[in-house]
């Protein structure tokens, strides 16, 4: 078992990582910042899954929110518009 | 070095979405159970097929259905975890366009 090192509330920054194999952060979130919507609970990396082994310990994954007109610089809807993400925790880091 | 995978297309222009319904066919249902059935008996994970997808040449990923990427993922996936051969899919794949 790992630690969820966030809680609900807490600002993060996604990783602006461009790693080889099966990752599930979108590209377009990499390097955004956003705030913990809540902890969905522990899953086995998926980023090991697909590379044939266990992905043990699970790892925390949060639902992470971001205003979308930080993500998209030409966003023309409200303001308060979000965008949420469900994000591993090795991909954040505390913002 | 690319930074962006082909998949992973949020946010790009896309153009109208069809939200219309169909039907499956027969072929996209058995490939469909295959590939729940694979995944129960921990033969191959969804996230190994996922990768398998993502490794398809750009000009493959975009001229292939959904269930043709997953069909070709499958294949790749239990090759890689030594549950079939090359040869054995090529024999099988020889056979079936026997058929008429």
């Amino acid at each position: 078992m790992s630690e969820s090192r966030f809680k609900p509330g807490a600002r993060v920054k996604v990783l602006k990582a461009y790693p080889l194999g099966h990752v599930r952060t979108p590209y377009y979130i990499r390097g955004h910042t956003g705030t913990v919507e809540r902890v969905c609970g522990e899953f086995p990396n998926p980023e090991e899954l697909a590379q044939m082994r266990d992905g043990l310990p699970p790892q925390p994954l949060y639902r992470v929110r971001f205003l979308q007109k930080e993500v998209w610089p030409d966003y023309r809807g409200s303001a308060q518009d979000v965008v949420e993400v469900e994000i591993f925790q090795h991909w954040l880091e505390p913002a | 070095m690319r930074e962006r995978g082909h998949h992973d297309m949020g946010g790009l222009p896309a153009g109208p979405v069809d939200r219309g319904r169909h039907e499956y066919a027969e072929w996209e249902r058995r490939v469909d159970a295959m590939c729940v059935l694979v995944g129960n008996k921990r033969l191959c994970s969804v996230d190994q097929r996922r990768r398998n997808i993502e490794a398809l040449p750009p000009e493959v990923y975009d001229k292939t259905a959904y269930y043709e990427k997953w069909v070709v993922s499958l294949g790749e996936s239990l090759i890689q975890r030594g549950v079939i051969t090359t040869e054995d899919l090529a024999r099988k794949m020889a056979e079936v366009n026997e058929r008429k």
